[in-house]
């Protein structure tokens, strides 16, 4: 509430003084550490009378920052148990392309345990100053011990950008941050590009993808924006990386937490299409339930699993859970490749949203070539085997 | 325990207006509902507030037309609701609402428990819960499935990526529910019979009433973030007809050029 405590000065001689200065009770002192409780009526008392620098009043939200103080376009490595989520390496290239603009360096934050792994892939993408926080306190995701590392080096580092993978614990704790340093954040952006003068103009569908918006952040740093997995180009490797590495010292206090975790478990992987990114379904056009492994083997070297429509349930060949259509489930994943499917409107309902639909099937008229983006007019047992083979580089 | 859910009205169709000067989302004259993702919330705090005893309170931010979902709470069971509406926090962006949210917390007195949905469907930034923890310093914890009040402190089941945590964390604090954890009750014919408009049962809060009165912090005036300009994506749907050539190959160059493979 623009109130800030410099715990380095709060001892318990200028900790008891303020906690009786308060005309609001609001000021606490216990175990060394001073507060600021929800009783504030931010009459800055304690800023005026009380000892120098302890409590400071924060005038920030009206002052514009001075951009020069920030430097380097910063990416939030997303490492989860060891393994670095993709999405972060896509950001790395972006930022090398934003940072390049102004000639600032590229940074990645990694918190974690038994990160050197991770370290050595980060720089081989790139990135010229990986600065790590790691510890075995460290090791599960936990919003306030990560966020106060975070914060740590923010304070200390200034970065002028921080770009975070939209994924559920970027989404947790980039607000977070932001909050914190009072500053802006935008979510899912579909495009970056960086001003001369280091503002991010930060890109993203509002309303459903009915409009498009570009937001600045132009006053305050470091400026935060989250960007989903498969929105930016993963990079090349670079072939001798030179970054260097600053290994953080963790603090007690960064460890506090109000949270316990009791237990971590693999999400056990339940088929649903609905959630599905990539989908091949199949229809009327496979002849035999003995066909269904050259679908099953496309849909795996996509990443995706296997749909189909109405007949094929109906024929008993699918079970009712993987049926697209006003009957079956609404889908609308990046990529959908119907195979064989006429695409009677029935079935097109649940899925003509999808982000990109490449339909395959051997009649020129079939009403699924109206809603697709690419229609390939031929036999799905010609196209199919050979895309099989092409895919997996034979 | 004393709960406080906070809830959005939401415009009921995806149509909507831009104020040609400031950029900003026109919200009126737009058909309106509760944020589906608040029903889940307010679904999860009821049950614990069922189970365990305590007060539940709503707290929404917006026009006086918001007293509508207000309302809608209140017949589905909450106890009273809250308003924070005023011409000075219009226009903000997520760290300005959910600053403007967390003065109205504030303003509300204790709590143990605050509730929020995942995101809304209008702004769809999934943010403004994270941020308003922070500015009420309170832990919190996000995607949560489940929710049980264990001691003094509240034990959950919360989706992370392709985890599932299973943890504690001290009250007071902010949870924000998962989407689809629950079956939201209706809203109870009786309780619309019983309160009406419910014009005892519902506060409203102006600026006037909060505690930090900072304009600079509220609204536009306190939102870091700017909408420089708004445009219409392009709806050219490129599509493209091959009956010809080497199609497995032509399919596998589309693939590739998508970056699918």
């Amino acid at each position: 509430m623009g109130l800030l405590i410099n715990q380095k000065l709060v001892n318990d001689e200028t900790g008891r003084q303020l906690e009786k200065l308060c005309p609001f009770g609001a000021i606490s002192y216990t175990d060394g550490r001073l507060e600021i409780g929800a009783g504030c009526k931010l009459c800055k008392m304690c800023v005026r009378k009380g000892p120098e620098g302890v409590v400071t009043f924060a005038e920030e939200e009206v002052m514009k920052v001075n951009k020069d103080q920030y430097r380097g376009v910063c990416v939030y490595a997303d490492s989860d148990h060891g393994v670095i989520h993709k999405v972060t390496f896509e950001l790395i290239g972006k930022a090398r392309e934003l940072a390049k603009v102004i000639d600032h360096p590229v940074y990645a934050i990694l918190i974690g345990s038994d990160t050197d792994e991770n370290v050595r892939e980060l720089l081989e993408y790139g990135v010229d100053r990986v600065f790590v926080y790691d510890h075995p306190e460290l090791k599960d995701f936990d919003i306030e011990k990560y966020a106060n590392c975070f914060a740590d080096f923010i304070e200390r580092i200034r970065p002028s950008s921080i770009l975070v993978g939209a994924t559920n614990v970027g989404r947790c704790l980039a607000p977070r941050v932001a909050a914190r340093f009072h500053t802006g954040l935008t979510a899912d952006c579909t495009r970056l590009e960086m001003k001369e003068n280091t503002d991010l103009v930060q890109i993203r569908p509002a309303f459903g993808g009915n409009i498009m918006a570009q937001i600045i952040n132009p006053y305050r740093r470091p400026q935060f924006c989250t960007v989903r997995y498969k929105i930016f180009d993963s990079p090349e490797k670079v072939e001798n990386p030179t970054g260097t590495v600053e290994r953080v010292q963790i603090k007690d206090e960064w460890l506090e937490s109000s949270t316990e975790i009791l237990a971590v478990h693999e999400k056990e992987k339940e088929m649903d299409i609905s959630e599905a990114d990539v989908i091949v379904a199949v229809g009327r056009g496979l002849k035999s339930a003995d066909d269904i492994g050259m679908v099953q083997e496309l849909a795996d070297l996509l990443g995706g699993v296997v749909a189909c429509s109405r007949p094929l349930v109906e024929a008993g060949i699918f079970d009712a859970k993987h049926q697209i259509g006003l009957s079956g489930k609404t889908v609308k994943p990046k990529l959908i490749i119907t195979l064989g499917i006429s695409g009677a409107i029935q079935f097109t309902s649940g899925m003509n949203s999808s982000e990109c639909i490449i339909a395959v099937n051997s009649d020129p008229e079939a009403q699924i070539f109206d809603v697709c983006n690419y229609g390939i007019v031929g036999d799905i047992y010609d196209v199919v085997p050979k895309l099989i083979k092409m895919i997996k580089g034979e | 325990m004393n709960i406080i859910v906070c809830i959005k009205q939401v415009p009921g169709t995806n149509k909507v207006n831009v104020d040609p000067v400031t950029g900003t989302l026109i919200r009126d004259g737009v058909a309106a509902k509760m944020n589906p993702y608040d029903l889940y919330a307010l679904e999860m705090g009821l049950r614990l507030k069922e189970k365990y005893g305590g007060t539940l309170k709503v707290l929404s931010m917006g026009p006086f037309s918001a007293l509508e979902v207000i309302r809608e709470a209140i017949y589905m069971g909450a106890d009273g609701g809250i308003l924070i509406s005023d011409r000075k926090f219009g226009g903000a962006d997520v760290l300005a609402t959910s600053y403007t949210l967390c003065s109205g917390i504030l303003a509300m007195g204790e709590f143990d428990l605050i509730l929020t949905g995942k995101q809304t469907t209008d702004g769809d930034t999934a943010q403004v819960g994270s941020e308003l923890a922070e500015h009420l310093k309170v832990p919190h914890a996000a995607y949560v499935r489940e929710l049980e009040l264990e001691g003094d402190r509240l034990r959950y089941v919360s989706n992370l990526d392709n985890k599932t945590v299973e943890a504690t964390i001290k009250m007071p604090c902010l949870v924000c529910a998962d989407g689809e954890v629950n079956t939201p009750r209706l809203p109870s014919f009786k309780r619309k019979m019983e309160y009406g408009n419910c014009d005892d049962l519902i506060k409203i809060i102006t600026f006037d009433d909060i505690i930090d009165r900072d304009e600079t912090h509220y609204g536009l005036k306190g939102s870091p973030t700017q909408v420089e300009r708004i445009f219409e994506p392009d709806k050219t749907k490129e599509k493209v007809i091959i009956a010809e050539g080497d199609l497995a190959e032509e399919t596998f160059k589309i693939l590739k050029d998508r970056k699918y493979i």
